[in-house]
């Protein structure tokens, strides 16, 4: 039985009540925290992987956290075909656990960068985005200092024609040009899902952008899906 | 019998990725002075202290922790640079 959107606490981790919130209180949808030793995820309808710096980002952001218990349940919880989204460091966890494929480098700034900003849905057919329309465009913000998506080319060509990539920064027009790529992703890539389509990885916070009294809503557009996730009506 | 060794882990950025990092040391050094620098790559290095019963186990087992933890082979590239008896390459802590 599905009955509540799972969202993983590790040590390190700082966007988990930002997502409890979210999905909780602005969604109103049942939500439970899951601790990084927990493995039992057989009630999740979705497993959210917040945001944060896990394990201090030591090694890499996200290097570490792979190794942690509950890391396998997720895994066969996404291989079964169940819906996971990785937002920000929870992206990087997912690409150091294989879920995803690339990398996140630092920024090329090499600042750490906090911002409203927009992306484009490239693709929306995945479990997360599946009630957005292909070009719509979102304004969510970024806080990040790893989030240049990196991928080598053959890799980058194989996401674009199996449109697996999901959101590209873009500007308020949709315009995917360099000066609205905020950390020197390759090809403006903020998110991407995995050949299933059922797990997601953005860089921007859409659980930080569920209320407009916070600067906006449009994250609700992306984790309003755990309504389908749990069968209730939105 | 097991013994104590040192492994010494490198890890580099692969060739096509981005390294902000050494440019912008790149920069530092041409800041100092030092126009003659064309490029940095930054990376880094690991001492690993590990028990095993051979030289050549030793090496296998660092191996396999830079494959598996130590570098992401997405991004990054890695070598082992030395396997030494500990007490050889560490006679002061001994």
């Amino acid at each position: 039985m599905k009955q509540y959107v799972a969202i993983v606490t590790f040590p390190g981790s700082n966007g988990d009540h930002d997502a409890w919130h979210a999905f909780s209180s602005d969604l109103g949808v049942p939500t439970r925290m899951i601790d990084y030793r927990d493995t039992d995820l057989s009630y999740a309808a979705a497993i959210v992987i917040p945001g944060g710096f896990s394990y201090g980002d030591y090694l890499r952001c996200g290097a570490i956290a792979r190794f942690a218990p509950v890391m396998n349940s997720v895994k066969q919880f996404a291989e079964n075909g169940g819906p996971v989204l990785g937002i920000c460091n929870g992206f990087q966890v997912l690409t150091e656990a294989h879920l995803l494929p690339g990398a996140l480098l630092r920024n090329a700034s090499l600042r750490f960068h906090c911002a409203w900003i927009h992306v484009r849905v490239d693709a929306s057919s995945t479990a997360w985005t599946d009630s957005l329309g292909t070009g719509e465009i979102l304004r969510l913000p970024v806080a990040h200092g790893d989030g240049a998506y990196f991928a080598d080319s053959a890799t980058l060509d194989r996401l674009e024609e199996q449109q697996q990539v999901v959101f590209r920064y873009c500007d308020a027009e949709g315009a995917t040009v360099d000066t609205a790529n905020p950390n020197g992703s390759e090809r403006s890539i903020a998110g991407i899902c995995n050949d299933q389509r059922n797990v997601v990885g953005m860089m921007p916070h859409p659980e930080r952008a569920t209320d407009e009294l916070v600067g906006g809503a449009d994250g609700l557009k992306v984790i309003s899906a755990a309504f389908t996730f749990l069968g209730v009506p939105a | 019998m097991s013994e104590h060794w040192v492994a010494e882990v490198l890890v580099m950025p692969k060739d096509g990725v981005n390294d902000p990092q050494g440019e912008a040391i790149a920069g530092g050094l041409r800041d100092l002075g030092y126009s003659s620098v064309q490029r940095v790559r930054s990376g880094k290095r690991f001492t690993v202290e590990l028990l095993a019963s051979s030289e050549s186990e030793a090496r296998a087992n660092a191996e396999s922790m830079a494959d598996r933890l130590l570098a992401n082979p997405v991004i990054e590239v890695f070598w082992i640079e030395g396997v030494t008896p500990k007490h050889q390459s560490n006679a002061d802590a001994s």
